[in-house]
């Protein structure tokens, strides 16, 4: 298969900086908070692409430069070989329409004023995908099934329903349009673990029939592993690991990478008893201020002096295996270019 | 010495215009002083509206129709909005599950901090704004002093929620009320955080009701479990014993639902078939009996009642104790 064809997003050192203002009428600036600070990476049509990491990393500020909601302040984003990076509204409208989101709040990204059922059939009327109000109620009827939502419940106002119930009419309406790409930021994290299995279940079905790609946001990192083919870690507004979700499991290359997935809470109060999680000392460094060198290396067990020091790249340290950590073995020898 | 918390026979209906919701529909627990419950179950079963219903924040259309709520002793429906307003302020924290919902979109971080600080414990403008800062830093927001001058839309979710925990621990409560603390925060800040909270119960003998989705954290954090469906309590009992040998078939389907990190991976995650009702519309007799394959004729008809059914176990199920062969139990 031809690389280019098979690559449906691209981000070239991606950044979002938010300015800090302070002062009511003259407002300067203090500072930048930089939310995405250079961030490269491809996404493999068909593919699901967990992205993890801390809170406040920059996940949810990179999902929205992807879909444009942002404008970045530096760097390309190419979406299925087109440079998207600068187009305006008018342009972005076909894009719009196979790119769809799940938004990480359920309740600020519901008009108030809808019913679920109009919420979830907006985007069949926007874009004119179904002939008349007739399809278009089957539609939502069909749409509301697959996401385990009651159909007299399609009635009712979103603030008549709790945070999954919510959070289900987001997944309703982001499926809406048979979208080719969708951002899913912690899609799942207000549902229970049953509903939350059928959900990705159902995510996991539709890209099979019909060669969905994901970038899939999440804090739960076991649901990611199962979901992800590839899994890429963030840190601070920066990609600090890539690679095959088995092996980020299974052979962690970034000290941040192994302590996060030490802290993982399993279900099973004896297996529990038995894990010690590795604690990270420090607080989180502000994105206002990150660390020079490696910005892990405050909180890094096995940092050395040269990680204050020494910026590191964003390496293939092993075949598909990407990591940015002077100290990983293979650091030195891989070749340091872009993913 | 009565329990700390004493909910009886609460329940909580809304009054649509579609129908009468009733989402919480005859729950009974209690919450000892110092101890840490945990409350889980499908999603809009109730458990959040439980948990308003203490706080005495239900929302219109919105009413507890009966029940009693007893916290110190005091019949919490029988205060006025003044005396409920003190005790929100001061004796009961509560973190709200989506924090956008309950921050104040137009005040920075720090009014809202200090504005609680200032009415509820009378501190001076100086002194509460010390202490904001002070609890920032203690749910592990970087940098402080800059980021509570800042708006919530400029937060990032976990943020958020790490602010609405602030809040709650802001009054020195005796019970916290967590309703998913943490579904946005990675598991670092969520083990800090958790740990933060347990703590308190600890050394500060406050007690904690965990709402959670994740079964990892009630293996973890709690003593107790309740597990909720429909807008009941279908089963309850110490968390280790509860996850051991569940005594309900939603509890078992629960289980057996969630992905592992610790087990090989699946391709299908499994799941409780069928849709969870409508609580407007609720079928008679048992309402998980037609998702259940346990069920039988009986559960058509009457309301399985929750009972004991092992020493420390209830069940609301008229086939409990039910067995778990280990295989069936997902592992
Ligand atoms: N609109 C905005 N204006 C200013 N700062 C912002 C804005 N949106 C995000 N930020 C800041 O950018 C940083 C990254 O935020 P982002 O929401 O992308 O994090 P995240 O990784 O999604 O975190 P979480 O897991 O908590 O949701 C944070 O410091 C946040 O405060
Ligand atoms: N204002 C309201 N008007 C009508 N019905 C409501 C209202 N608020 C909640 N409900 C209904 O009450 C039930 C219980 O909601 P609640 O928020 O307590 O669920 P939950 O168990 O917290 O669910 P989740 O896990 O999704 O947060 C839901 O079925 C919901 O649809
Ligand atoms: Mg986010
Ligand atoms: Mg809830």
């Amino acid at each position: 298969m031809n690389a280019a064809q098979d690559t449906i997003l691209r981000l070239e050192g991606l950044k979002m900086h938010f300015p800090v203002t302070s002062g009511i009428f003259f407002q300067r600036v203090q500072g930048w908070i930089k939310a995405v600070d250079g961030v490269s990476l491809t996404i493999r049509r068909g593919e699901t692409l967990g992205l993890v990491g801390e809170s406040g990393c920059g996940k949810t500020t990179l999902g929205r430069c992807v879909l444009r909601l942002y404008k970045p302040t530096e760097g390309r984003v190419e979406y299925d070989g087109q440079d998207i990076t600068d187009l305006g509204n008018r342009d972005l409208r076909p894009f719009r329409r196979r790119m769809q989101v799940i938004f990480q709040d359920p309740y600020a990204s519901l008009n108030p004023r809808m019913t679920a059922g109009r919420i979830i059939g907006e985007p069949l009327a926007i874009h004119k995908t179904v002939a008349d109000r007739e399809e278009q109620r089957r539609r939502v009827l069909e749409l509301a099934e697959i996401v385990s939502f009651h159909p007299s419940m399609l009635d009712r106002f979103p603030h008549e329903f709790s945070s999954g119930q919510r959070q289900r009419i987001g997944i309703a309406r982001a499926l809406a349009l048979n979208p080719e790409f969708i951002v899913a930021d912690e899609p799942v994290s207000a549902l229970d673990v049953s509903i939350q299995a059928q959900i990705i279940n159902l995510l996991m079905e539709l890209q099979q029939q019909m060669g969905l790609t994901y970038l899939f946001i999440a804090h739960d990192l076991s649901v990611v592993r199962h979901i992800s083919n590839r899994v890429a870690v963030m840190y601070l507004g920066h990609v600090v690991e890539l690679a095959d979700s088995d092996v980020i499991y299974s052979d962690p290359a970034h000290p941040y990478t192994q302590a996060l997935l030490s802290a993982v809470p399993v279900p099973d109060p004896a297996v529990e008893a038995t894990r010690e999680p590795i604690i990270l000392p420090g607080e989180t460094p502000s994105p206002l201020n990150p660390p020079s060198g490696c910005v892990f290396h405050p909180r890094c067990p096995m940092a050395e002096d040269r990680c204050s020091r020494e910026t590191p790249e964003f390496r293939e340290v092993r075949p598909n295996h990407w990591a940015a950590c002077l100290l990983t073995p293979g650091y030195d020898q891989a070749p340091p270019v872009k993913p | 010495m009565p329990p700390l918390l004493e909910v009886q026979n609460l329940h909580t209906y809304f009054y649509t215009d579609g129908g009468v919701v009733k989402a919480v529909n005859d729950v009974s627990y209690q919450v000892g002083e110092g101890q840490a419950v945990g409350i889980v179950g499908e999603s809009g079963s109730g458990k959040s509206v439980s948990a308003l219903s203490i706080l005495g924040l239900v929302p219109y259309p919105g009413r507890i129709v009966e029940g009693r709520i007893l916290f110190e002793g005091a019949n919490l429906l029988a205060l006025s909005d003044r005396d409920m307003q003190r005790i929100r302020g001061n004796r009961i924290g509560m973190i709200f599950q989506e924090p956008m919902t309950s921050l104040n979109p137009v005040l920075t971080i720090e009014r809202q901090l200090t504005e609680s600080l200032e009415t509820h414990l009378e501190m001076s403008r100086g002194a509460a704004r010390r202490r904001a800062v002070e609890l920032l830093e203690m749910v592990g927001i970087p940098d402080p002093h800059q980021r509570i001058k800042e708006h919530p839309h400029r937060l990032s979710g976990g943020m958020r929620q790490r602010v609405m925990i602030a809040m709650a621990l802001s009054c020195n409560p005796n019970l916290i009320i967590a309703d998913e603390p943490t579904t946005a925060v990675d598991v670092t800040i969520q083990a800090q955080l958790l740990e933060l909270m347990k703590s308190l119960t600890r050394e500060l003998n406050v007690a904690l009701i965990i709402i959670s989705h994740n079964m990892g954290i009630v293996a973890r954090y709690v003593d107790r479990v309740f597990i909720m469906y429909a807008g009941k309590i279908v089963e309850s009992g110490p968390v280790a014993e509860t996850f051991r040998s569940p005594q309900h078939p939603y509890t078992l389907g629960l289980l057996r639902s969630i992905p592992r990190l610790d087990l090989p991976r699946r391709d299908v995650l499994e799941s409780i078939p069928g849709q969870p009702p409508d609580l407007a519309y609720l079928p008679k007799g048992c309402a998980f009996r037609e998702r259940c394959t346990y069920a039988v004729d009986r559960c058509a008809e009457e309301v399985p009642p929750l009972v004991g059914v092992t020493r420390n176990q209830q069940s609301a199920c008229w086939q409990a104790p039910i067995s778990v062969t280990k295989e069936s139990a997902g592992k």
